[in-house]
């Protein structure tokens, strides 16, 4: 298996020493390869690939050559491996990266780099490009506010949630997520009396269990991973029986097949995603039948990073299509193209950039629910098309509210 | 004589490496190499091994952030002729108090108390918004412009890094020659007989840890002015163990060491996923670390300087790896 | 001042969690003074065991005892393999276990990937009981973990003071060379030490695994932890890992419910007041 790979490095770096013709177009893809998110960082270089390998690998007889970088989910290493790309790799296009801070890191990186397009994978945090954004840097796709858009809503209308209480990790990420949350909620006249946050990464919970009020209608729950697998065993555990709105990453599907006792705490729980992985839109059954097909050994349907790396990787073959591959003068025409681009996403949405090159959305309320065969999974309650950065507000008046923090937004 | 052989081929490397191998891997490995310089010479002349280097490293990175340009909006922009002495103080500040704390404790005690206050301060920079800027950090951090030029043009940032390393590497061998500097390394060898002389161990230790803080915030400097940023993850384990790896493979006993090692970390970070599978990569520094410490406990440097000793007198026995363990 | 008092009784039960993770690292360095960081990748690995074998077979105390037994192997094998090679040279078996640490958890990581396990466990002991006087309702897990924190504690030092294994440990720590003139094995019995530290410590994993959970980085996590507790205690002292996880386990508990956001940094300033007064811990010796 080594000796292959060895073997096949070998022949990439002959392949490289032979020099390429002017056409060809390099996209280096930064994902992270590395720790405890390699399966599903790998599931991003599937989702970019994807999007090459339905063109043929060209456009217009320029053929476009990948080259795969790995980050550990810090943004040194983020930038390092975009470094690596640009300078060592001379790629003209980047797409990447998975995680929060990698992406402002990115951002930043950019504009020391006009000569190179960025293209966000699925970093989600809202100030890549709605403050100080790049001029190079876009992101097909939404931020953490943007994948909780009908959730609000739903949970004060729909569910009749007036009061909820919310659980969160203590980093930018859930603070967006609330955000996005909070606005509707709040708008529509719910009320968030207290907001706990965690320190990533935390193990026992039991004493913030304990301190959650006793009059709130449910908890928002926005950990990923170990930690809300952590919260949720001990939150039922205790005896606790409110019911529980779910983050974009804190219900997924590997937490509703592990056997906790908290599952039937989760039945109904609603939660905003912009990807599930198992909608029965038309375009997304294709795009799962053209997934697997060119990955037989990826997951059984591609997941939201795949989902995320497919759309910008197929943005930047697209614009590159409509210039006829033309990179000159700093990518002039071809970012022409990117912003004005429009096209149809795996989840039969329209894909557009608003004027800070950041995507409008479909975004998705789910719920779970109890299978036939006593499993869980999560369907789809309400699609929300059209989702916007400032989530329907004025610019003014939703810029002027400040970054998010831990205290902000707030209705206590 | 000796240092010319040395010199002039680093100088000369700007006219034959593009900009990449200038700044990814030859600037790169001397900005590492001054923080392990500052381990090497703790483990070296008070024969302590601190956890905590990345911590004073980070303290001067932090300062430069906070006190800079940045994109966060968080703190107060000061010119960089400011900031700069700042810094160095600030880190030689820390490094005081890491050696005040840990001043009675040794060996694998010394290891671990640099370790907590290290780990603490992470999480501290991690949860902290009002001067550090908690998970995200600071970012858009800009190195200053002398004459239109801003510091991190490849040459510049690379010609800087090398004279730093010089500096550092001449301040330590000017420092370990002075009454102070040999008064550490007599508590290193025999603190009773220190004691017994009416000399106070704790501030040798403290100097000593100070010293290490400047060369560590030297280190720290350089490094937020490459990264163009700087976060928790800059001060987390992750960093704290590169250190030490970078340290222990140059050799934990020889200052100038840390530099071989830091070439060897640096080439291996960047070049090992084109050899094995980048999944793999820990396992891959892992094995490296643990063949030094078994094979050549002394370093790179050390095996080299066997080596060589053998070429030149095959029946000279190698020096003892260790002279004082 | 009821949620103080539910604060204070996760307190302890976390504490007795510590406890059980630190027990082995303590008794290592209390007999041999080895600092094994690779500690927590041992618990790591124990937890994996214990979760695979419970998967299979259906019966938790198989699996404690399968992951105490793989840890101890895996312990054994570091002892005998790479640091019985350095005894006395503790920086050096410091940076190798280090080493073995890294390289444990990568290849950990390839077998069971970066998903999150949580040990079923069994009927009686999962589940809540409704508490008297406080009436709220409390995990019975947790409750039990201060049971089998005293059950080890008493066995540890029962076998260490009262029996003759415990007895040539012992004096194999204060004269090795008069122990191997008058002819024990002294290295085999280093590897039984690191074997018995390991098993401690993987069956610490699978309880940690089935308490909370187990998932790449709670190695890491549990080796912390062991280092402060066992420091703050008093290296090598049972009695000072004791109190050593309570303070630790209260201080977290405390911090999460009070002060949140800088709980997290109590645990090392507690550390670092301790060491900086104290050098040899609260209930250590001191060195010479």
């Amino acid at each position: 298996m080594n000796k292959l790979k060895l073997a096949a490095s070998a022949l990439a770096l002959c392949a490289m020493s032979v020099p390429a013709s002017a056409e060809d177009v390099k996209v280096g893809v930064i994902s992270i390869l590395e720790g405890a998110f390699a399966a599903l960082g790998q599931d991003g270089i599937r989702g970019a690939e994807l999007a090459v390998l339905e063109t043929g690998g060209e456009v217009d007889g320029n053929k476009i050559e990948v080259i795969t970088m790995s980050s550990d989910a810090s943004p040194d290493s983020a930038v390092n491996a975009a470094r690596k790309l640009i300078e060592q790799d001379g790629v003209d296009i980047i797409v990447g990266p998975l995680s929060g801070s990698e992406g402002l890191a990115l951002r930043d990186l950019s504009k020391s780099y006009p000569g190179v397009t960025f293209l966000n994978g699925s970093s989600a945090a809202q100030d890549t490009t709605l403050r100080d954004g790049s001029d190079n840097f876009y992101r097909f796709g939404g931020d953490g506010a943007q994948w909780m858009v009908g959730v609000g809503d739903y949970a004060f209308n729909d569910m009749g949630y007036k009061s909820v209480a919310i659980v969160a990790e203590d980093y930018s990420f859930p603070y967006t997520q609330v955000l996005g949350f909070m606005t509707e909620f709040c708008e529509a006249g719910g009320k968030v009396p207290e907001k706990f946050w965690t320190p990533i990464g935390n193990k026992d919970y039991s004493s913030v269990v304990y301190s959650i009020p006793q009059d709130v209608d449910a908890l928002f729950v926005a950990l990923g991973g170990a930690d809300a697998v952590n919260f949720l065993t001990q939150y039922s555990q205790a005896g606790g029986d409110k019911p529980i709105i779910g983050g974009s990453i804190t219900i997924d599907q590997s937490i509703l097949d592990s056997k906790g006792p908290f599952k039937k705490l989760l039945v109904g729980a609603p939660a905003g995603t912009p990807t599930v992985s198992d909608y029965d839109g038309d375009e997304w059954k294709a795009f799962t039948a053209s997934y697997t097909e060119a990955f037989p050994d990826g997951f059984s349907a591609p997941s939201i990073f795949a989902h995320h790396y497919y759309m910008s990787a197929k943005a930047a073959v697209m614009a590159l299509d409509e210039v006829d591959g033309d990179l000159s003068d700093n990518h002039a025409a071809f970012r022409a193209a990117l912003n004005d681009l429009t096209f149809t996403t795996p989840t039969g949405g329209t894909m557009r950039l608003d004027k800070n090159r950041n995507g409008i959305i479909d975004n998705f309320v789910t719920e779970v629910y109890e299978r036939e065969d006593g499993t869980l999974g999560n369907r789809v309650v309400k699609v929300v098309r059209d989702v916007d950065q400032l989530l329907g507000q004025d610019e003014e008046a939703f810029l002027a509210s400040g970054a998010v923090s831990r205290d902000n937004p707030s209705c206590p | 004589m000796k240092q010319a052989l040395i010199l002039i081929p680093l100088l000369a490397l700007p006219l034959v490496l593009n900009d990449f191998w200038l700044t990814q891997v030859a600037t790169r490995s001397l900005i590492l190499g001054v923080m392990a310089l500052s381990l090497s010479f703790l483990a070296t002349y008070l024969g302590v091994v601190s956890f905590a280097q990345a911590t004073m490293a980070g303290i001067a990175g932090y300062t430069i952030a906070y006190f800079g340009p940045n994109t966060v909006g968080v703190g107060t922009p000061l010119p960089f002729w400011v900031t700069i002495p700042m810094a160095l103080i600030f880190a030689t500040l820390s490094g005081a108090l890491v050696g005040l704390i840990a001043r009675r404790s040794r060996g694998i005690y010394a290891i671990m108390i640099t370790l907590a206050i290290g780990v603490a301060f992470f999480y501290f920079t991690r949860q902290n918004y009002t001067l550090f800027n908690g998970w995200t950090g600071f970012s858009g951090v800009r190195a200053p412009e002398v004459a239109g030029v801003s510091l991190r043009n490849p040459l510049l940032l690379y010609l800087l890094s090398l004279s730093t390393a010089g500096i550092a590497l001449a301040l330590v061998s000017g420092f370990v020659r002075s009454p102070l500097g040999l008064t550490i390394q007599a508590v290193r060898d025999a603190p009773g007989r220190v004691l017994a002389l009416g000399i106070s161990v704790t501030t040798p230790i403290v100097a000593a840890f100070a010293f290490s803080g400047l060369l560590a915030g030297a280190g720290g400097i350089l490094n937020v002015w490459y990264q163009e940023r700087i976060s928790s993850f800059s001060v987390g384990l992750g960093p704290i163990i590169d250190i030490l790896i970078i340290s222990v493979i140059g050799g934990l006993r020889h200052p100038g060491g840390a530099f071989v090692g830091a070439v060897v970390f640096v080439l291996l970070d960047t070049f090992a996923v084109d050899l094995i599978d980048r999944e793999r990569f820990n396992t891959l520094i892992g094995v490296v670390l643990l063949l030094i410490v078994i094979v050549a406990p002394g370093g790179l440097q050390q095996l080299a300087q066997d080596w060589a000793a053998r070429l030149r007198s095959p029946q000279a026995k190698p020096k003892q790896a260790s002279e004082h363990s | 001042m009821t949620l103080f008092l539910i604060v204070t009784l996760n307190g302890l039960t976390l504490a007795a969690l510590y406890f059980l993770a630190a027990s082995g690292f303590s008794l290592i360095f209390g007999l041999m003074r080895t600092v094994n960081m690779a500690h927590g990748a041992l618990l790591l690995l124990g937890g994996y065991v214990g979760y695979s074998i419970v998967e299979a077979t259906g019966s938790w105390g198989l699996g404690v005892v399968g992951g105490g037994l793989a840890a101890g192997l895996a312990g054994a094998i570091v002892q005998a393999g790479v640091l019985g090679w350095m005894q006395g040279d503790e920086l050096r078996q410091t940076l190798a276990s280090i080493a073995i640490s890294i390289i444990m958890a990568d290849l950990m990581l390839w077998h069971w990937g970066g998903l999150t396990y949580q040990v079923e466990l069994p009927d009686l002991l999962a589940g809540g009981h409704r508490l008297p006087v406080l009436g709220v309702g409390y995990a019975t897990i947790r409750l039990a973990l201060m049971g089998f924190a005293l059950a080890t504690g008493v066995a540890l030092w029962f076998l260490i003071q009262r029996t003759r294994f415990g007895a040539v440990i012992r004096a194999s720590v204060d004269d090795q060379d008069m122990l191997r003139a008058i002819g024990y094995p002294i290295n085999r019995i280093f590897v039984l030490v690191f074997a018995l530290g390991g098993m401690l410590a993987g069956m610490a994993g699978v309880v940690a695994a089935s308490a909370l959970s187990i998932a790449p980085g709670t190695d890491l996590q549990f080796l912390l932890s062991s280092l402060v507790v066992v420091i703050v205690g008093g290296m090598g002292s049972i009695g000072g890992a004791a109190l050593g996880a309570l303070l630790v386990g209260l201080a977290e508990q405390y911090g999460l419910a009070y002060a949140p956001t800088y709980g997290v940094v109590f645990t090392f300033a507690i550390m670092v007041l301790v060491l900086a007064v104290r050098p040899q811990g609260l209930m250590g010796k001191a060195e010479l």
